[in-house]
């Protein structure tokens, strides 16, 4: 595999070398320019001239394949792919960074910043996800950021398209994958967990949040099986500035067993945007490692505790869908209300798993008093939460499968599909008032430009709840007969 | 260039009509038939009279093992495949076992091999059914590529230089890079008797451009081919399993 040296100044197929932004353990990195392309680009050169180390190959073969199959603002736009047979490489737009590993190093990030990060890259993983891509090498030194804050995953050489042939684990026998982020399960080759990378995204929170990894830094593969029995130093115990929900959230991801973790990336980035909303159980409080007795005791379930993981991790995942309901408090509105709730019962029954978000928009315009402004905002603010508990109360879900949003916008309509697009939501419900009225045009809107399915639930007084799907043609019609 | 590949067709009229028209809406400019045109179906001089339509106008055709048993009876097969050969024998005429006895074993289109069963020896009709046999066919080839079929189970290899080939099973209409730097071995599932479960008929798109390959599904009147089946006085079994897809 001995190849000509890249230097700068050298053209490959038109692009023309300029100067090596990086050298990596397993490719280069250089800033290349072609004429016919109007973008910031780089070269991705894999370093196959010293005695070839397969796995190297392969990976860059897997990347090649995958990063052809991606798309969106998460990931570097793929511009060419070069032929093995002349000189691998991956021309791509260049994402400037620094990677999230260079911020993390050069200090402990502020609390907040902790969430604002993690809900980016939640976001980003999510994105991969529903492309039926897994990441499975998801660290610090794979994540970019655009100077919009959105998220930019890199490195695909270890990942998986669950439609196509994987690469990796016709090649190899053995896990891969850096032992500082990796799950339990990927010890065992499991290669289909989307949960997978969900621990490695705890791992990075918690070394974003307390400067330190949570299982340290194994020097060989086989003690990664440690993380079985020895749970991590809770973060508020590092960190007294972690509030519990951000402690709740990194130690639900780094479970062992795949099935107490998030379900999906998209549940974890409504956590990390809403912490006040996170349901909190023992492990916020946690402020110690479990004692010697209880660890002792894992340590000696372990080897049927990995059993149970790799059953667990072959299992396909149950779908968790988001529903949102978009809930009008204005007086005089309760039938339509009380149409959505039905509505919402009926689409919850046919989504097992199913959580709901019931979002309440509330006009800038009523914030904006003279005076008072905070003690009235937040009068308002709690009013319409009481009234938003109040009305889903007969729905009778637990905390965790139910949350409530208020949305401050002048743009109704415009608020609610934003949030729909930025939390992933599978279905949107929404009440449409009486034809011709002006709110009228808040549902037509949404209908017209969710990024999902929306059911209208048009008021009717002798078919309350009436679902009709799509922009609902006015019923009208039918008394008109 | 748009590669339509057909295989194990068997005498199955309305999976052919079906599978030809979905490839002419994809915009298959290419179409080759991978062997086993007769054997099973009802419409064996139907399925001959149009492969050999095709060829007359530019398409392939190889040959197949119950296309060489019409020529030679000594072919083995189980019970009901011979009777089902045997009453094919009957059907066809002399030009149309003339146009099977001219099908060759193999066809090389640049760095493509079009094969009905195991390239390792192709007219003893090996099934490649795992990763010992795709190791045997790779062997045996120079060949980028590996088309073939008598599995009637869709299947994709590839060929590695540490381990046998692995056996991936093909999502539905999912279209697969075949990198170019690897030697890939591409078993069709079957257009006229799909025995994975899935009765829809399965032929495959290869896009020589772009490199992808997609295991297409589709539905056509499994109903009617068995009706057909029954009305002949074949194997009752042969009508059966169309519609459980075994």
């Amino acid at each position: 595999m001995a190849r000509a040296q890249l230097t700068a100044g050298m053209t490959i197929d038109g692009f023309r070398l300029h100067e090596r932004l990086h050298r990596g353990g397993m490719a280069d990195i250089w800033r290349v320019e072609r004429e016919d392309i109007d973008l910031s680009i780089v070269m991705k050169a894999p370093l196959l001239d010293f005695e070839g180390d397969i796995s190297l190959i392969v990976g860059f073969e897997v990347e090649q394949m995958i990063m052809a199959e991606l798309k969106g603002p998460h990931v570097p736009r793929l511009v060419a792919n070069g032929d093995f047979a002349v000189q691998p490489y991956i021309v791509m737009e260049h994402i400037p960074g620094p990677t999230l590993l260079k911020r993390s190093l050069e200090r402990v990030l502020p609390v907040e910043e902790v969430f604002q990060v993690g809900a980016e890259v939640a976001a980003a993983l999510s994105d991969l996800h529903q492309q039926d891509v897994l990441h499975l090498d998801l660290k610090p030194a794979n994540i970019l950021f655009r100077p919009s804050g959105r998220a930019v995953l890199i490195d695909f050489g270890l990942s998986r398209h669950v439609h196509l042939p994987d690469l990796m684990e016709e090649q190899f026998h053995r896990p891969m994958g850096t032992t500082e982020y990796m799950a339990p399960e990927q010890l065992m080759r499991v290669r289909s967990d989307r949960r997978s990378d969900i621990f490695a995204l705890g791992a990075i929170l918690y070394q974003l949040a307390t400067g330190r990894l949570p299982f340290g830094t194994p020097a060989r593969m086989r003690q990664v099986r440690r993380r079985v029995w020895r749970d991590p130093v809770p973060p508020r115990a590092l960190r007294e500035a972690v509030p519990a929900a951000l402690q709740e959230i990194i130690l639900r991801c780094l479970e062992p067993m795949p099935d107490a973790r998030y379900e999906r990336a998209a549940d974890m980035m409504l956590d990390l945007r809403y912490p006040d909303l996170v349901v909190l159980t023992e492990r916020a409080e946690r402020l110690q490692q479990s004692d010697f007795r209880t660890t002792f005791g894992r340590r000696m379930r372990a080897a049927k505790t990995m059993r149970t993981i790799l059953a667990s991790a072959s299992r396909p995942p149950p779908r968790a869908p988001i529903i949102l309901v978009a809930v009008s408090l204005r007086p005089g509105l309760e039938a339509i209300r009380q149409a959505l709730l039905e509505t919402a019962a009926s689409v919850l029954a046919n989504m097992p798993g199913a959580r709901i978000a019931c979002v309440n928009v509330i006009p800038s315009s009523l914030i904006a008093v003279d005076e008072n402004v905070d003690a009235a905002g937040d009068n308002i603010h709690v009013q319409r939460l009481v009234e938003l508990r109040e009305w889903a109360r007969p729905l009778g879900l637990p905390k965790g499968k139910i949350t409530y949003h208020l949305l401050e916008s002048r743009n109704v309509a415009g608020a609610v599909v934003d949030f729909a697009r930025s939390n992933k939501v599978d279905h949107l419900i929404v009440g449409a008032p009486a034809a011709g009225s002006p709110s009228a045009k808040v549902s037509s809107r949404i209908t017209a430009e969710a990024p999902c399915t929306v059911t209208v639930v048009r008021r009717d007084s002798s078919h309350a709840g009436e679902i009709a799907q799509g922009a609902a043609e006015p019923r009208q019609q039918r008394y008109a007969e | 260039m748009l590669i339509a590949l057909l295989a194990d067709i068997h005498g199955n009229r309305e999976a052919l009509s079906a599978c030809l028209a979905d490839a002419a809406r994809a915009g298959a400019d290419r179409y080759v038939f991978l062997g086993d045109l007769v054997g099973y179906g009802a419409d064996p001089e139907w399925v001959v009279d149009r492969a050999g339509e095709m060829v007359e106008a530019g398409s392939v055709a190889i040959l197949g093992n119950h296309d060489a048993a019409i020529l030679n009876p000594s072919e083995s097969m189980n019970p009901v495949a011979t009777a089902a050969i045997d009453w094919t024998r009957g059907r066809l005429d002399d030009a149309q076992r003339s146009f099977l006895a001219k099908l060759p074993l193999t066809i090389e289109e640049g760095d493509r091999l079009f094969v009905h069963a195991s390239a390792s020896a192709p007219d003893t009709w090996i099934y490649v059914l795992g990763p010992r046999e795709a190791f045997q066919s790779f062997r045996a080839t120079h060949h980028r590529l590996t088309f073939c079929g008598h599995t009637h189970y869709p299947a994709l290899f590839n060929e590695s230089a540490r381990t046998l080939p692995q056996l991936h099973v093909p999502d539905d209409d999912w279209p697969i890079p075949l990198l170019g730097q690897r030697r890939w071995l591409a078993v069709l599932g079957a257009v006229g008797q799909p025995r994975d479960r899935n009765p829809a008929a399965c032929y495959g798109l290869f896009d020589a451009a772009r490199n992808r390959l997609t295991y297409v599904r589709v539905p056509y009147d499994v109903e009617l081919a068995a009706r057909k089946i029954r009305k002949a006085g074949l194997p009752e079994f042969l009508a059966e399993r169309l519609s459980m897809g075994i």
